[in-house]
């Protein structure tokens, strides 16, 4: 379980990107949020996969507070959130197979599970064939691909997805959105964010959490309210 | 698991080095202008080592001893310095042999060949000729050779004459230019080296920034800092080790080629040096190189490591 407890988040600049958020997410639950650019959805992921601490109030992992993780201890949480960005964030030189197999190494994998379980994944996210291809080959809907196969190598309990559509056609972001789903079926929670109203469309009655200038002023099942 | 990650490490560092191709030629380049430097400092230093010998080795002071003084006499004041910790050696010219030297010096001045036919005996004394250490110490022998317990060794007195201070001036001068070179070399060393470090670490760490965004990106995958600098700092000591082999290969034609001119001007065959230390060399170089690497991706990485 996610819990977010009275979370803001003020930068230097004294503006409130994130503003007094409670939020409770269930485990296999398959969560959007939305909200124009700037309503804070992805400082509420930062925050979450702890590139930020927030400036008050808590955010807590199953009975873990995210921000009082040791620097040291932050690699371990963090191979059990798989991430996916909207710009895929995929390692340039290394090709598809080294990018997942990557993920299986930084956390301590042997070479045999790695030889088994990469082109596996690769295989479940169709890009079997492309697997010693460098991120420049590949097409944006196979990087976001690659970038999807790596964050769920690990199996990891929650998966989240930034805009991983943002910089895809609606073919390959339709997708995208389906692979996530089949992910969220086999038991991982996704939190998914995008401004896109088709994509919520595509989800039918799974939660949304609408967000604007930082606050959460919607949250229930199903369809896109802006 | 800790052997596994080390090999994984190691493995990523070349991949990386081959990969990153332009980024790893070119700091292969600026570490092999600061390895140049290095290298051409030591040889020079070889070369200003030799040369001071060569002088030092033209210094000496020489003990004039009267005509009276018996050999044995003699022998025993180049024994008593001879235990002198300032002596190096001592050698000993006879008076038949002082007088040969002599006619051979004025071979071609009848005058005075003929002048010294006229007398009976020869009118030359015995010489004692002393290399001391180091040039500084001349002064400390002449010294002792004018003390009196020298003088009281024989009956009689058996020093005619010391030319240590006819030479002093040009001892004295030379001794403050010889310091003067070796402190001035010194300190070109260590500039040349500091300029080196930093000319070296800011490349590496250019090519750390380059990388910033996947130092980003590993950590947010769950990598922890050691796995994701590892590579970085294998690529730091490839660099070093690339470097001075290519150094050491630039260095035998440059050499080659520049030899004869050296060993005309320095009497020292610089190549031959180069070739049967060229393993010492390139310990050396491989050393500081790769220590310059690693040093240098050790501080840049640093900075990218705190997401």
């Amino acid at each position: 379980m996610i819990y977010f407890d009275k979370v803001t988040k003020i930068y230097q600049d004294k503006i409130k990107v994130v503003d007094d958020v409670s939020l409770t997410i269930e485990p296999e639950e398959f969560v959007s949020i939305v909200g124009y650019s700037g309503a804070g959805k992805t400082t509420l992921l930062k925050m979450f996969l702890a590139e930020e601490s927030p400036t008050d109030g808590y955010i807590f992992f199953e009975s873990t507070d995210i921000n009082k993780i040791k620097n040291s201890k932050i690699g371990k949480y963090r191979q059990r959130v798989g991430v996916v960005f909207q710009d895929f964030r995929l390692l340039p030189n290394r090709t598809a197979y080294e990018n997942v197999a990557f993920a299986m190494e930084a956390s301590g994998k042997t070479d045999e599970e790695i030889a088994s379980d990469v082109p596996h994944v690769l295989n479940l996210v169709d890009l079997g064939e492309k697997m010693w291809s460098f991120p420049r080959e590949l097409s944006g809907g196979e990087q976001q691909r690659v970038a999807i196969a790596r964050a769920i190598v690990n199996q990891p309990d929650v998966l989240v997805a930034d805009e991983p559509t943002g910089n895809l056609d609606p073919y390959n972001a339709r997708d995208i959105i389906s692979i996530l789903q089949k992910i969220n079926e086999l038991g991982t929670t996704v939190i998914l964010t995008t401004h896109n109203k088709e994509i919520i469309d595509l989800l039918g009655d799974k939660r949304v959490i609408t967000m604007e200038n930082g606050k959460v002023i919607r949250d229930e099942k199903g369809g896109y309210h802006l | 698991m800790l052997i596994t990650n080390i090999k994984r490490i190691i493995k990523t560092g070349f991949v990386n080095f081959c990969r990153n191709s332009i980024v790893s030629i070119s700091a292969v380049f600026v570490m092999i202008v600061t390895l140049t430097a290095i290298l051409s400092l030591i040889l020079s230093n070889v070369l200003l080592e030799s040369a001071l010998k060569q002088v030092k080795n033209k210094i000496d002071i020489n003990v004039y001893t009267t005509v009276s003084a018996s050999p044995d006499e003699i022998f025993k004041l180049k024994e008593s310095l001879e235990v002198l910790p300032e002596v190096d050696k001592v050698d000993y010219v006879s008076r038949e042999q002082a007088l040969v030297n002599f006619k051979e010096r004025h071979r071609d001045d009848s005058l005075t060949l003929q002048a010294l036919e006229e007398l009976d005996e020869n009118p030359l004394g015995a010489i004692l000729n002393i290399k001391a250490n180091e040039i500084s110490q001349y002064a400390g022998i002449a010294t002792f050779l004018e003390s009196e317990s020298v003088l009281a060794e024989g009956e009689s007195k058996i020093i005619e004459k010391v030319n240590y201070y006819n030479n002093k001036i040009a001892i004295d001068k030379l001794n403050k230019i010889i310091n003067a070179v070796e402190n001035f070399g010194f300190s070109a060393a260590i500039i040349l080296v500091i300029i080196s470090i930093m000319i070296t670490f800011n490349t590496i760490r250019l090519t750390i920034f380059i990388s910033r965004k996947e130092i980003g990106v590993m950590r947010l995958v769950g990598a922890n800092n050691n796995f994701i600098q590892g590579p970085f700092l294998i690529e730091g000591i490839i660099y070093g080790l690339v470097s001075a082999i290519l150094t050491m290969i630039i260095f035998y034609p440059l050499l080659l080629w520049t030899n004869p001119f050296i060993e005309n001007m320095f009497f020292l065959d610089l190549l031959s040096y180069f070739i049967s230390n060229s393993f010492k060399i390139f310990l050396i170089l491989a050393g500081i190189g790769s220590f310059l690497g690693l040093i240098s991706s050790i501080f840049a990485i640093r900075t990218y490591l705190k997401v």
